[in-house]
């Protein structure tokens, strides 16, 4: 497959700079950033565990993810049908694959931003006490994994519709499943009647499970494998739905 | 070689046929004016020569390169404004016009010779920093025109190119697509019947999705004339779709 590298590197600059181009980065950073700190503070019983560490800061991220990676990959491609852009993109002389991997990665790129931003709380633990740092690594490189899995998916869904309102809900919906699968309510509710492997199917790959481990500060391979592998798919998907339906 | 060719071009949009069969040919140095009523055909037509559509059956190919089985090829040729002159809201002119241009190929040095002339011939220079969603309507539509400009191609499709521009601008319009016409094919699509007989070496009429009429303007004229009176162009348009309308 050819590939121009010129051109991902350009719809990736102009994708980025559009994040930036509204009010709306600084507010999603923002609510990123309180929430995430928000939840593990509160809700996750960062201060009652007495100890430095991240965990409850990290076991909320599939939880946040699965409403922020769709917000971030709505635009992505709804907008350009909605507006009709789509039409003069797609008549220059690039290759589909190469914007949509642009445009995935500035989304992705946006999120470590996110991320980073966050490193603040990593600094408020190793001033208070001596968190396991190999943990803390591994668990950034599963969020950043993780929340490039939801948003490929988001930017697959976008590239559906020319409404980002039905490309966030679907997209949400999606990831919300992925999340709920790994838990003990749809494995009970699977139990009852579907074949052992079938279960077993739904539970590895549930983005939790895999999530959590990462989190346990093994960079385990199947969940890397998990994640990267819903990226390609999800971007592979992503292409044929452009090639395929380029006008609305 | 012509530098369009399209042959026997059908869409069906579900049950609604939008293109019955559309053949056209534009060799070097022709301004094409495609005319037809709302709902013609004209812009599908024109997504299918730019590849962008694909068609139910026919054909149709850019400077000798098939739209889809070429497609980069085709397109690097290409310049298109399509209807309703889309482009990146949240971009400054200058920003939105050196990514096409980039997206296009070209280089550092020609890119910034080329912006520089766009700026002059598309006369953008008032709102060259503005973001492209406060702009009004004419400018955003010249906004369109030097994307389309950008890469100096040798074929040119232009979806309603005059479509918001005052009069004056439509008049430089004219002058600029004059300029440019004699080493290039332009399929300029327009309901504005004296910029046809203004600019266009040849008329291509399509209604219901089908051609109707192909001729110069002049040999289109002098085919109606009745009682040793020629009628207007916007005469003949008249009597050439509105009957089919009926
Ligand atoms: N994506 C689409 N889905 C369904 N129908 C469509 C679509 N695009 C165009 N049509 C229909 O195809 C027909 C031809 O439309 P087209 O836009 O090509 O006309 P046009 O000649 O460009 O008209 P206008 O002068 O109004 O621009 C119309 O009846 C239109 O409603
Ligand atoms: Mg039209």
């Amino acid at each position: 497959m050819k590939t121009s590298f010129r051109t991902i590197g350009l719809v990736f600059g102009r994708e980025f700079r559009a994040y930036f181009a509204t009010p709306l980065a600084a507010v999603f950073l923002l609510v990123f950033l309180a929430l995430s700190a928000g939840l593990a503070f509160f809700a996750g019983g960062f201060f009652e565990r007495g100890q430095a560490d991240l965990g409850p800061f990290f076991a909320w991220h599939p939880w946040l993810f699965l409403i922020l990676m769709p917000a971030i990959g709505m635009r992505l491609w709804a907008d350009e049908r909605r507006s009709g852009v789509i039409e003069l993109l797609m008549t220059l002389p690039v290759r589909a694959h190469e914007v949509v991997i642009g445009k995935f990665l500035a989304g992705w790129a946006f999120t470590a931003v996110a991320l980073v931003l966050t490193m603040s709380f990593w600094l408020v633990t190793l001033y208070l006490g001596s968190p396991d740092n190999g943990i803390v690594i591994a668990s950034y490189i599963g969020s950043f994994l993780m929340a490039g899995a939801f948003l490929a998916i988001s930017a697959c869904i976008s590239a559906m519709t020319k409404n980002q309102v039905i490309a966030f809900i679907l997209a949400a919906i999606v990831s919300f499943l992925l999340v709920m699968s790994g838990t003990n309510l749809v494995l009970a509710a699977l139990r009852g009647w579907a074949p052992a492997f079938l279960v077993d199917l739904v539970q590895s790959l549930s983005f939790i499970t895999n999530f959590d481990r990462l989190t346990r500060g093994v960079l385990e391979a199947p969940a890397v494998i998990l994640f990267v592998s819903t990226i390609v798919l999800a971007l592979w998907i992503n292409v044929q739905v452009i090639d395929a339906k380029k006008a609305v | 070689m012509q530098l369009v060719q399209a042959s026997g071009l059908v869409k069906t949009f579900s049950r609604l046929r939008a293109v019955d069969g559309v053949s056209l040919e534009v060799s070097r140095g022709e301004v094409v004016g495609f005319l037809g009523p709302n709902g013609a055909g004209k812009s599908t037509t024109m997504k299918m020569l730019t590849g962008f559509l694909e068609p139910d059956a026919g054909t149709a190919s850019i400077a000798g390169h098939d739209v889809f089985a070429d497609p980069i090829a085709a397109r690097r040729r290409l310049g298109y404004l399509p209807e309703g002159a889309p482009a990146y809201g949240d971009m400054t002119v200058a920003d939105f016009l050196a990514f096409v241009g980039r997206m296009r190929g070209l280089t550092n040095a020609v890119l910034g010779e080329r912006l520089a002339e766009m700026v002059e011939r598309v006369n953008l220079t008032a709102v060259w920093n503005r973001p492209i969603d406060a702009l009004s309507k004419g400018f955003k539509r010249r906004v369109g025109i030097a994307q389309a400009l950008i890469h100096d191609p040798e074929v040119l499709i232009l979806d309603e190119p005059t479509d918001g521009l005052d009069p004056n601008q439509k008049h430089d319009m004219r002058e600029l697509i004059a300029a440019i016409a004699p080493g290039k094919a332009i399929v300029i699509s327009t309901h504005i019947l004296e910029e046809v007989e203004a600019i266009c070496s040849r008329v291509v009429i399509i209604a219901e999705g089908r051609v109707v009429a192909d001729a110069t303007p002049s040999a289109l004229l002098d085919a109606a004339i009745v009682d040793g009176q020629r009628p207007t162009l916007e005469t003949v348009f008249r009597s050439i779709t509105g009957s089919k309308a009926a």
